[in-house]
């Protein structure tokens, strides 16, 4: 009994240490004073100042579209990826794809920034394309390593999936493009769900990759965010970071329970099934 | 019939492969080639900024065009020269090893805890655990500034408690960056943890305590083992981009607290040497290659135990 003590105050140790600075970012966000940490009173001014800071929003408003095109694109092309690695047994090249799609997930931030700025550079000398840096190149970035998370959690998803679904379509005559698309599709589309939503939240949340690949003109929300974090805290950014928070727990909620109701509801289909079989 | 549908097959199987695999050549692969470039050339005040290493040059004696190439080793000579360098990749290592460590002890509890957990309460305590993952990384790092400052709340309570009575600032200094880095690491180290822990067969430690094992000792010789594997791959998680982090040295360590990270960006951005902020960034990833592989294998065989 005194080892289970030990490790649920453990437990609770852990979850303090990573919900306090949260819950006392949230707080002081409705701070009435300028100075941070010492507490004047309840207000809301500093969310109202946010709605009058049109450098914060233009900023917000690029960011909230680069984050819905590269997660538009890296399930795309994670997707693929995914179905690859998992269906296509060895294929030629295997060991470099396997390892450029894994790579990203670790590969320091400085390293992605950099090699890929040069890579635009470049390119833009050689054949005049992409012009200038924004929204295109942060876009690109972003895809390239987001799209490595969309990859290893369709992956993981098409492992843990019967493969004698797919296989039984094939012999009834499906088509390989039909299969995917009656079958394999609604499957993972959980998957595909959550990677998408993973791939927006990786991009909105970069700064360092952004800040290299980003030209004059085209600054990301982060990059504010950081550049003023550097000259200290204000409360501004505490309201900031407060309204970020609730509106991607709001995501995580919605999309968590539609996931588990989709999942529900596909353990009925398939005890349905076991049964009329 | 049967090899028009087969070729068509493995056009369709051929596309998929093909569209993310020259995805990753181009915009993966292909700018560290370049960067590999850059590291041999000579930094100049033009657009861009360095030399090319291959030029035609004419000879006029002979009336022919030769190739040139000239490969520029200054860059990583200054590496080993220059102390910064080298002072900052020991940092970076250190301050990562550091990080690590600090993950692996709050970290393994916490998995050991919830793999102990009834089922039906696991998935919310890990969800407990992913969830600050999905908050910005950056608010997450300002989160703390308010709290490691001089006047920030340690401080505040520090003074209120009467322990000290000056203020007590953590901020700006090399443990503010270890906290910080802790932080943000966690959940990458208790996600794998997790996963190997909870597949452990429990008649494993039954077993050990029939054959007059204590708890503690069952622990060590049984459960810590058979979770090497997801120790590795925590590990590996949170070593390989701490080596290489920016934002959290950048926004609460000290102007001293040296890591590779921000010398690559301070070269790049303050410098505008594109050929030793390429050079780093080699001799960085050159460093890291064996971490990275060894994460490839272990995932790769944590992916085929999956199937």
């Amino acid at each position: 009994m005194k080892r289970f003590g030990f490790l649920s105050w453990a437990l609770w140790f852990g979850y303090a240490f990573l919900y306090v600075p949260i819950v006392l970012l949230v707080v002081y966000s409705f701070n009435e004073s300028r100075l941070v940490t010492v507490w004047g009173g309840f207000s809301t001014k500093w969310y109202g100042e946010l709605l009058n800071n049109d450098k914060l929003l233009g900023a917000a408003a690029l960011s909230l579209q680069v984050a819905a095109v590269t997660a538009t694109m890296s399930v795309l092309l994670g997707t693929l990826a995914g179905i690859a690695l998992s269906r296509f047994g060895r294929f030629r090249g295997r060991t470099l794809f396997g390892g450029m799609i894994t790579a990203p997930l670790v590969m320091p931030d400085v390293i992605i920034g950099l090699s890929l700025l040069v890579l635009f550079v470049s390119m833009e000398q050689l054949i005049g394309w992409p012009e200038g840096r924004g929204f295109t190149t942060i876009a690109i970035a972003h895809t390239t390593f987001a799209m490595a998370y969309v990859a290893v959690v369709i992956q993981s998803r098409l492992s843990g999936m019967d493969e004698s679904l797919e296989e039984a379509a094939m012999d009834l005559g499906a088509r390989p493009a039909k299969v995917f698309f009656v079958i394999t599709l609604p499957i993972i589309a959980p998957a595909i769900v959550s990677g998408w939503l993973l791939a927006f939240t990786l991009s909105l949340d970069d700064v360092v990759i952004a800040s290299f690949v980003s030209g004059p003109g085209s600054t990301t929300l982060p990059m504010v965010v950081f550049s003023s974090v550097k000259f200290g805290v204000s409360p501004e950014i505490n309201a900031l970071a407060s309204l970020m928070m609730l509106i991607v727990s709001t995501g995580i909620f919605i999309a968590s329970l539609l996931l588990a109701r989709q999942d529900r509801q596909r353990a009925r289909d398939e005890q349905m099934a076991m049964q009329g079989g | 019939m049967s090899g028009l549908i087969h070729r068509l097959m493995t056009r369709g199987r051929g596309l998929v492969v093909a569209v993310p695999y020259v995805w990753l050549l181009l915009f993966f692969l292909v700018p560290f080639l370049i960067i590999l470039y850059i590291s041999f050339s000579e930094a100049v005040i033009a657009q861009p900024p360095f030399t090319p290493l291959a030029e035609l040059v004419r000879d006029e004696d002979f009336g022919t065009t030769k190739l040139q190439i000239l490969l520029n080793l200054s860059n990583y000579q200054r590496m080993f020269e220059d102390d910064l360098y080298i002072l900052a990749y020991l940092n970076s290592v250190k301050i990562a090893l550091i990080t690590t460590l600090a993950c692996l002890l709050i970290g393994y509890p916490m998995a050991y805890a919830i793999a102990k957990a009834p089922p039906s309460r696991r998935g919310t305590l890990m969800m407990l655990v992913i969830l600050p993952f999905w908050t910005s990384f950056l608010i997450r790092i300002y989160a703390w500034i308010g709290i490691l400052k001089g006047n920030g709340l340690i401080s505040n309570f520090l003074q209120w408690a009467g322990i000290t009575a000056e203020p007590f600032e953590i901020l700006y200094s090399d443990w503010a960056v270890y906290i910080g880095m802790t932080y943000v690491y966690l959940p990458f180290m208790v996600l794998p943890l997790y996963a190997t822990l909870e597949k452990l067969d429990p008649a494993l430690l039954e077993a050990a305590a029939d054959l007059g094992s204590r708890p503690f000792r069952a622990f060590l010789q049984v459960t810590l083992p058979l979770s090497l594997p997801g120790i590795v791959a925590g590990s590996l998680l949170v070593f390989i981009p701490s080596v290489g982090e920016f934002v959290t040295p950048e926004l609460l360590g000290g102007p001293d607290t040296l890591m590779i990270g921000r010398v690559l960006w301070n070269e790049f951005f303050a410098n505008r040497d594109w050929p030793v902020a390429s050079a780093v960034a080699v001799a960085l990833l050159l460093f890291l290659v064996i971490p990275i592989m060894v994460f490839q294998h272990v995932q790769g065989r944590q992916m085929e135990e999956a199937r």
